[in-house]
């Protein structure tokens, strides 16, 4: 199979970057999306040529290092898929595929499709956790947490931390990403203590990193390779409003 | 170069050396301990989890990562889950069932005390994990639950669907960021450490590069620890992350760390199969799996070919078992790698090249349910059809063996602590817990372990006895370690040949598999030893690396890798070829029983085979350290 890549390339922070085109030849449909940029990487470099930077390491779609909006969707055209979990069999020969970096004010491009998502750890730095020293825990077994609400925290701690949702968002918001962690604690015991603090300090940090805000277009949930639910922001949304009522301190 | 190994495990009875060696350890005054630096490099469960309480017992922490979040880390993968001696199923488990399962399952090649004592913590890494609102499975009536695993007949699996790597190391993470908030730990991402540095025979910082500008920086502290993880992409195809790499541990066995049982490499044996040569990976398919899936292959040859559902049931042959009974589809993951391979050796292997066997969920969806079977393995199958483009729920999956996990890594003492004053060692870095065979949901136990709750009570000994002068990274051996790193660079930027790093890397790691993989023989060994050193040469004189070391350079970075594996390659094959015995994930084709069992030679190799750096990569200096048995009597391992 023959394709044609349109890929940004851009050499640092400061350079103006482009779109470049290049013809790839005789790839497998067994190949994974990113198995092709190796592909490409060797051609392009047996030609003389530096390979395309991209963010990988984990492959198997749970470490959340991977990235790029493939034909103007973040992590491609399959739902509830990482970049490399994409496989070429999703493609047709002669296709033209366009290959960018997420596109978000807080998401800088470093090199090619290389981002800097260093944002989410300001963020998860303020509150993204329970205060709780090693050696502090009572026995596992002493606080029952019902099926039904472990599930619920599950389910918003599964999110893999890639930054898809802001990149699909048209606010270049981040509450999707937020709101999966502060369900997560929300629907614990151990969460409780700190939960009014932990959404306002988070929430604080996501505005000052330049995150917009959520105005439910869903497009968050659409592109989350962990089809984490909206249900996350409306449950986040309602702490917050609660904690600021409250008056708790950041 | 006579050295001498000493392990400082304490005196006593087994079940209490950790809680005397606790009181005799001396501390550090909480007063005292701000005016310590501790480096940490690595941030996966061992990493962070170390990072995090030495900063929240008040020590200062410069944490390093090569990714661009400490999220990031390959322990995010892990699917099963963890062991814990709770005996919340009452079911007979216990701390001592834990110890003797892992000794047993390590195929007595690991240290008794080392691991009595990661069966002791285990129970306080799921207390604490729970605490820090890690979301385990739990029944309806709230308590946790629990699944069984290889090599153990008791329920003693914590797990977060087939995600638990992934929820225990976020918990870590988030542990980490919270100090990260209250500015104990510096956090350093997208840095690569290149060289451990040495002051007055002390490790007393490294010397690092800034992925993204290239920036080649010192660091000095008070102690160095490696959580940096195994060797397992040396094979280039295993189940590790494409960054996982040997260059931290390696760099630091040439400055004198000694490497203990680099032969020791764990071949998981469900994973997804190779399809091509494209391939960058293979996928693991969890462990758990065996819980409700059997493995099979056609009893007939003519068979392979077939769609295994035209196949009816007395023609398939359940080698697992048929061959151990007792616990069948639940043996170690050494037996049922090597048993595949037997099977698939005999032509009875399916799919491309006749490398694979089934595993099989139709037993299991008629016993509870497409929706049961979902729910414990949804996430698993999902990933199997994306790339395979086959159900599981429909055909039974095809799975093939590949390189996991290492067990040898730098030799530790008790204390974590390697032959190098100050450089500790952590998780699967080092080689301490597992010896010749990892039993499943132990490698999450043993990096919250070492991080946890081991490294925080030993490492404040060394800082309250070592005695040494404060550094400030800008004395003439950090300034050395600086110009050699940059001088590595500009080598591996001057070759300009025409040959990628990954070509190298693919070159070797096929060698090692082919070699030095799943069987081993003393001919095979020597083969590869004397090949190693030819693609070495090539390497360093028909690399291609473009651009240059000022900028962010994926090439630049992976060849660095590349060189270090095509170092320590040679010496996983010398150590394999040295220990003239089978053991658990060492398998010589010289040494089995008539079943194809390993056999091993109790008599001449009860030793960790630790390797020192001479200067001359063909002439490693080895150096044993006896293995005490005080507590279990050495058997053959049955799983019949």
């Amino acid at each position: 199979m023959n394709l044609t890549l349109k890929i940004w390339r851009q050499k640092n922070r400061e350079a103006k970057g482009a779109m470049e085109s290049y013809p790839v030849k005789d790839v497998s449909p067994d190949m994974s999306f990113l198995e092709m940029l190796d592909i490409l990487n060797e051609q392009l470099q047996s030609a003389k040529q530096e390979p395309v930077a991209f963010d990988h390491d984990c492959r198997e779609g749970i470490c959340g290092m991977c990235s790029l909006v493939i034909n103007g969707l973040p992590h491609g055209p399959d739902a509830a898929t990482t970049t490399c979990q994409l496989h070429r069999r999703k493609f047709k020969e002669g296709d033209v595929i366009t290959i960018e970096p997420w596109r978000a004010q807080p998401f800088p491009v470093i090199r090619d499709l290389v981002t800097d998502r260093s944002a989410f750890d300001r963020i998860q730095a303020r509150g993204g956790f329970v205060s709780i020293g090693t050696g502090h825990a009572p026995d596992a077994n002493a606080i029952p947490i019902p099926k039904f609400h472990a599930d619920l925290s599950m389910d918003a701690a599964q999110c893999i931390g890639c930054g898809a949702c802001v990149a699909a968002c048209k606010n270049a918001s981040a509450m999707l990403f937020v709101g999966a962690k502060v369900a997560q604690y929300a629907h614990l015991p151990q969460g409780q203590p700190e939960r009014n603090r932990r959404v306002l300090a988070m929430m604080d940090q996501h505005d000052k990193e330049g995150f917009g805000a959520c105005t439910n277009y869903q497009e968050c949930e659409a592109a989350c390779p962990k089809e984490i639910s909206v249900r996350v922001i409306a449950e986040m949304n309602r702490d917050f409003l609660k904690a600021t009522l409250l008056g708790t301190e950041l | 170069m006579g050295i001498t190994l000493d392990s400082k495990i304490p005196s006593g009875p087994l079940a209490q050396k950790w809680e005397k060696h606790i009181f005799d350890l001396k501390l550090v005054n909480p007063a005292n301990k701000r005016k310590f630096t501790i480096i940490v490099v690595g941030t996966g469960l061992a990493g962070a989890s170390a990072a995090a309480t030495l900063a929240e017992l008040g020590y200062n922490v410069h944490a390093f990562a090569f990714q661009d979040s400490a999220r990031r880390a390959h322990s995010i993968a892990a699917q099963g889950g963890i062991n814990a001696a709770k005996n919340y199923q009452n079911d007979g488990d216990s701390v001592y069932r834990l110890f003797y399962d892992t000794i047993k399952g390590g195929d007595y090649r690991a240290r008794e005390a080392n691991v009595y004592r990661l069966a002791q913590v285990s129970t306080s890494i799921i207390d604490q994990c729970v605490a820090q609102g890690v979301p385990f499975a739990r029944e309806y009536g709230g308590t946790l639950s629990n699944r069984s695993f290889g090599g153990a007949q008791v329920s003693r699996t914590f797990y977060a669907r087939g995600q638990t790597g992934q929820q225990l190391l976020l918990g870590a993470y988030s542990a980490l960021m919270r100090q990260v908030g209250l500015g104990t730990v510096k956090m350093h991402e997208r840095s690569e450490m290149l060289d451990v540095v040495l002051v007055n025979g002390h490790a007393r910082g490294i010397v690092t590069r800034d992925l993204e500008t290239g920036k080649i920086e010192t660091w000095g502290a008070d102690a160095v620890c490696l959580a940096t993880g195994g060797y397992g992409n040396a094979f280039f195809l295993s189940t590790n992350a494409q960054g996982c790499n040997v260059t931290a541990t390696w760099r630091a066995h040439k400055k004198g760390a000694l490497f203990a049982n680099p032969c020791y490499t764990q071949i998981h044996p469900t994973c997804i199969p190779r399809s091509g040569d494209h391939q960058s990976k293979l996928t693991l398919m969890s462990e758990s799996l065996r819980n409700d899936g059997r493995v099979w292959v056609p009893k007939n040859k003519a068979d392979v070919g077939k769609d295994p559902r035209q196949i009816p049931e007395d023609q398939r042959d359940y080698y697992l078992e048929r061959i151990y009974p007792s616990f069948g589809n639940l043996v170690p993951r050494d037996i049922a790698s090597r048993a595949a391979k037997r099977m698939c050796d005999l032509g009875q292997g399916v799919g491309p090249g006749g490398l694979g066997v089934y595993l099989d969920f139709g037993a299991a969806i008629q016993r509870v349910g497409q929706s049961v079977v979902a729910e414990r393995y949804g996430n698993l199958f999902e990933m199997y059809q994306r790339i395979t483009d086959e159900s599981p729920y429909q055909t039974p999956m095809r799975i093939y063996p590949a390189v996991h996990y290492t067990m040898g890594g730098l030799w530790v003492d008790y204390n974590l602590m390697s032959n190098i004053p100050g450089l500790h060692v952590l998780g699967e870095a080092n080689f301490s817990d597992h010896g010749a065979n990892r039993l499943g949901a132990s490698a999450l136990m043993q990096g919250l372990a070492d991080g946890y709750f081991v490294i925080p009570y030993t490492i404040g000994h060394y800082l309250a006895t070592s005695g040494q002068a404060k550094v400030s990274g800008d004395e003439p051996e950090f300034k050395a370690a600086a110009v050699e790193v940059k001088a590595r660079m500009d080598k591996l930027l001057a070759i300009k040949g025409n040959r990628s790093p990954t070509s190298f890397h693919k070159e070797l790691g096929y060698l090692l598999w082919d070699k030095c993989g799943m069987g081993r023989t003393g001919d095979g060994l020597q083969e590869a030893l004397d090949k190693i050193p030819q693609i070495r040469e090539e390497f360093w004189s028909n690399l291609n690396v473009l651009g240059d070391g000022d900028s962010y350079n994926v090439a630049l970075e992976k060849a660095g890798r590349v060189a270090d594996f095509l170092e320590f390659g040679e010496l996983m094959c010398r150590d394999a070829l040295e220990r003239k015995e089978s053991c658990g994930g060492h398998f010589r084709e010289e040494y089995q029983t008539e079943a194809g069992e390993a056999l091993r030679d109790d008599d001449n190799f009860t030793h960790v085979a630790a390797w020192q750096y001479t200067g001359d990569l063909a002439k490693p200096n080895l150096v044993k350290e006896p293995l005490v048995f005080e507590e279990v009597h050495l058997s053959t391992r049955s799983y019949k």
